[in-house]
């Protein structure tokens, strides 16, 4: 720390002091302190920019890849009672009577599609299992509601219902209702929950549903068929006889009836098997199982070819084998891309660089060019050229070169994504290699040449070494480019030219499995970011220049 | 005097709709299509004359129907949907419907009745494969196949196994890159039973049955993703036959007088039609109401028919269909559905590829980067 004249001496004793007295350490501490929120407010809304619209929607993005919230979320107490099960044989006849209320409501919500959808990732065929189970649950709760309902019609009434179980407070705001306002939050009435537990518990998320999704008075809403088989179930085994409050006698009398030998019933492990046998084979609860927790490293699993199994990760059978390979590839492909892009890239930029301002603008137009064409454009005319009845091989058979009959297979495999891409990275290359080159004075080549040297080793020695920034760092740019690319490897790629990509992009837009496709995209990621640090390591990022 | 009062009840009248209308229903639409003929066909068919009955109506077209379900679900999560009524394939009209993206709707309340008084429901018939799903066009998958590269002395190809046959017929096919459509054609000409095919494909034994079959061809086949690469690579000669949409290959016939003819034999029929989003608010869903019902009914489809050689879903539209409006040929022989080109045919399975796409998409694209 230098001392300006304003600063007073040292104190003998206590702190260097500023001009207003205050400890010189700390004055000089918050006059960094006011600098840096300066700085910070100056960045701030790029910063924040980039935060909302690039680094949140990415992160929630690559969140996905291990997000599982949907089984717990639509089946709570199935997954919880599955917890418990052994894995072996069905699980107990409380699972099946679980996953026939959670998904009836799922039902009710149309939600229980949507599981199917995320199950059929993981075993053929839930699908269709679930989508059929919505409509076939109806049939197990219409047995009861129809024998309620024949006893006594008002078992179908939604009114009698709201008076047994709701509490008189809440009937009396319920039925004040008026359409548009705010429904009055369902409270229930003492005493049945301790009488009637379950169809409690099944009218309350009625309630809930009917109140918050279908906004809708319960006053005018009969309860769905699953409140009637709460009731069944109740009456089977509670004891009603002292029961007092509204409809007594209906209740009473429903209770006759259960108690009575003529009362059908069904099993819900029965039920089940009625709308599918696929739910009496112990497969589906092992998936249901095995997904049942709020994270998975399932879909990680799958993106390198492996599988989650009750007993741990499993490698996939040969033949469904395909992520590592395309990973794989994608690098491979990537690399020598990027070193053709060098090849190719480096005369050009040395060229540019070394002639008249005039002649090089010139030139840069045409490296420019293509650059702002269209990309369908440029790879469609790469399918033209390339093609077995394309340019490039109409005019090797004129010359003879080749027999009609052989003509080149020159696109879609993995050579003509390699043309292709190396042709459209190509100005991502020369540009920073031109930047980086002109830069280079020519005195040092003159200097080097005076004092003796040959062409080569004037370029080899003295040249090439500074030009090596400039090759840095558009392998960087062409590389990172080249292994997120997937328009071109799709058009122009066939069946062995196509990139980890492209199976993103189907999981993204065709399969729908966003959670594969992330954890896909996080690999992919991560690869990159081990590249470069290895990069930086090797090589160093502060040899990179753009200019 | 008389003349004034009728034009001041006329013109209170015609206020008094415009207000009306004014207040149910929003006068913005956006319509998802698929853009390039078939759009047009609907502009021309549905769009046109609507707006001709209702001036007062902005439709805008989107033409993202191909990634229309990823869109959707990202809206949905967003919670900001800005499509009034997306057209899709039956397939994904399943999946959002199962996904909770699309409407579901009541036929006899959304739809007209058929011109020869049969109600909706019945009229579309078998057509409504999903709760969700508004029908609108027959389309299929089909090959079609270069009429100057017929080897001398062998017959045109007239029969689906003809794509597995190398010998009599040599050249490049190209066929879609996805198993859909290839795995039961690969079993079908590998002598499995037509009504047989989707038991044999549920097993593990079938799939590695109808990848061998491929496999006889592999080297042969140029893969297409997208529906205009088959009509290209038969215009250049690049393929000796190829399978792509009927529409697709109409248009290289007929529109461009390309030497190339159609081969009907086990098309595979798929649907094609609208969706709602779910989650409109009260007036956009009252114009999509008003616009479906309109764009819908018997006349409306048959007209579509005279742009675009795709079937109109509706049983009552069939007698209505004419002549192209530009060419001006008869468009019935055009149609899949015409029994002259149904004689052996194929429905997509909508509910075994529901379950089975992935596994199977799984081993087939293995299999293709073997």
């Amino acid at each position: 720390m230098t001392a300006s004249t304003d600063v007073p001496e040292k104190d003998a004793n206590g702190p260097m002091l500023a001009a207003d007295g205050t400890p010189l350490k700390k004055s000089l501490s918050r006059a960094l302190r006011v600098q840096k929120m300066r700085a910070l407010a100056l960045v701030a809304p790029l910063l924040i920019f980039v935060l909302v619209t690039f680094i949140a929607p990415i992160g929630d993005m690559l969140f996905r890849s291990v997000e599982n919230q949907i089984v717990s979320d639509t089946m709570p107490t199935t997954t919880a009672a599955l917890a418990d099960w052994d894995g072996t044989g069905l699980p107990p006849d409380q699972v099946f009577e679980d996953a026939y209320y959670d998904l009836f409501v799922a039902a009710e919500r149309k939600e229980h599609t949507r599981l199917g959808s995320r199950l059929n990732y993981e075993q053929t065929g839930a699908s269709s299992l679930f989508r059929k189970s919505g409509r076939g649950l109806d049939d197990i709760g219409e047995v009861y509601q129809d024998q309620f309902e024949d006893l006594d019609k008002n078992w179908d009434e939604a009114q009698p219902w709201a008076e047994m179980m709701g509490s008189e407070d809440w009937l009396a705001k319920e039925a004040a209702w008026e359409k548009g306002s705010r429904l009055p939050k369902f409270a229930l009435r003492d005493g049945v929950e301790e009488l009637l537990p379950r169809t409690a518990a099944q009218y309350a998320i009625f309630a809930g549903y009917t109140h918050n999704e279908e906004r809708k008075s319960l006053l005018k809403e009969e309860p769905w068929s699953a409140v009637h088989t709460a009731l069944y179930q109740d009456l089977s085994t509670q004891d009603v006889s002292g029961y007092s409050g509204p409809h007594a006698e209906m209740l009473k009398a429903a209770a006759a009836l259960v108690a009575s030998p003529d009362f059908e019933t069904v099993s819900f492990k029965d039920g089940f098997g009625e709308i599918d046998k696929d739910w009496l084979e112990p497969e589906i609860w092992q998936t249901l199982k095995l997904y049942a927790p709020k994270y998975t490293s399932g879909y990680f699993l799958n993106s390198v070819d492996m599988k989650l199994t009750p007993e741990g990760a499993e490698a996939r059978p040969e033949n469904e084998r395909i992520y590592i390979m395309l990973f794989k590839r994608t690098l491979f492909m990537s690399l020598v891309i990027t070193c053709s892009c060098i090849l190719l890239g480096y005369p050009v930029a040395y060229i540019l660089s070394n002639l008249p301002a005039r002649k090089a603008n010139l030139l840069m137009i045409l490296v420019l060019l293509p650059f702002w064409t269209s990309l369908l454009v440029r790879t469609s005319a790469w399918k033209i050229m390339l093609q077995q009845q394309g340019v490039i091989n109409d005019v090797l058979v004129w010359i003879g070169l080749v027999a009609d009959d052989g003509r080149l297979t020159m696109i879609n495999n993995q050579f003509g994504t390699i043309v292709a891409m190396t042709h459209i990275l190509l100005p991502f290359m020369i540009l920073p290699m031109y930047s980086v080159m002109s830069t280079i004075p020519h005195s040092y080549v003159r200097a080097s040449k005076s004092l003796g040297a040959t062409d080569w080793t004037t370029f080899w020695r003295v040249y090439f070494p500074q030009s090596v920034p400039g090759i840095g760092a558009g392998s960087i740019l062409v590389f990172i480019l080249a292994i997120g690319y997937y328009i071109t490897p799709e058009i122009v790629g066939g069946t062995t030219g196509t990139f980890i990509s492209n199976r993103i992009a189907y999981h993204i837009s065709t399969s729908l499995n966003w959670g594969l496709a992330a954890a896909l995209g996080s690999i992919l990621l991560a690869v990159v970011l081990i590249l470069y640090w290895a990069y930086d390591r090797i090589v160093g990022i502060d040899n990179v220049k753009l200019g | 005097m008389k003349r004034t009062k009728t034009l001041l009840a006329t013109t209170a009248l015609t206020v008094a709709a415009g207000a009306v209308s004014a207040q149910d229903m929003a006068n913005d639409m956006t319509l998802v299509s698929w853009g390039g003929a078939y759009q047009t066909s609907q502009t021309k068919a549905y769009a046109d004359p609507y707006k001709e009955m209702h001036p007062e109506v902005n439709i805008s077209w989107d033409e993202s129907s191909a990634e229309a379900v990823a869109k959707l679900r990202a809206m949905n999560e967003a919670g900001n949907i800005t499509w009034d009524l997306v057209d899709v394939v039956a397939a994904d009209a399943i999946r959002l419907c199962d996904e909770g993206l699309a409407m579901e709707y009541d036929p006899e309340e959304l739809l007209a009745e058929g011109d020869d008084g049969s109600s909706a429901e019945d009229d579309f018939g078998d057509m409504i494969v999903s709760d969700c799903f508004i029908p609108q066009i027959v389309y299929s998958t089909t090959f079609g196949y270069r009429t100057d590269m017929v080897p001398e002395g062998a017959d045109a190809p007239s029969d689906i196994c003809s794509i597995f046959d190398l010998e009599t017929y040599p050249g490049k096919r190209s066929l879609e890159k996805r198993p859909i459509n290839n795995m039961e054609w690969a079993l079908y000409c590998d002598g499995v039973a037509k009504d047989e095919i989707y038991d044999v494909l549920a097993t593990p034994e079938g799939q590695d049955q109808a990848l061998a079959k491929l496999d006889t061809i592999k080297d042969s086949v140029v893969w297409w993703s997208a529906g205009s690469d088959t009509p290209q690579l038969l215009a250049d000669g690049e393929v000796f036959m190829g399978s792509t949409y009927n529409g697709r290959l109409f248009s290289v016939i007929e529109e461009q007088d390309q030497p190339v003819a159609m081969m009907w034999d086990m098309q595979v029929f798929d649907l094609d039609g609208w969706i709602i989003p779910e989650g409109l608010d009260d007036d956009a869903l009252a114009r999509v109401k008003d616009f479906v019902k309109f764009a819908t009914d018997t006349q409306r489809l048959a007209d579509q028919a005279a742009y675009i050689s795709y079937g109109p879903a509706r049983e009552s539209s069939a007698p209505l269909v004419g002549k192209h409006a530009d060419l001006g040929i008869d468009m019935a022989p055009h149609m899949p559905t015409d029994p002259a080109n149904a004689a052996n045919t194929l429905l997509y399975n909508y509910e075994f590829w529901a379950d089975y796409r992935d596994d199977i998409d799984a081993k087939f694209q293995a299999w293709l980067a073997q």
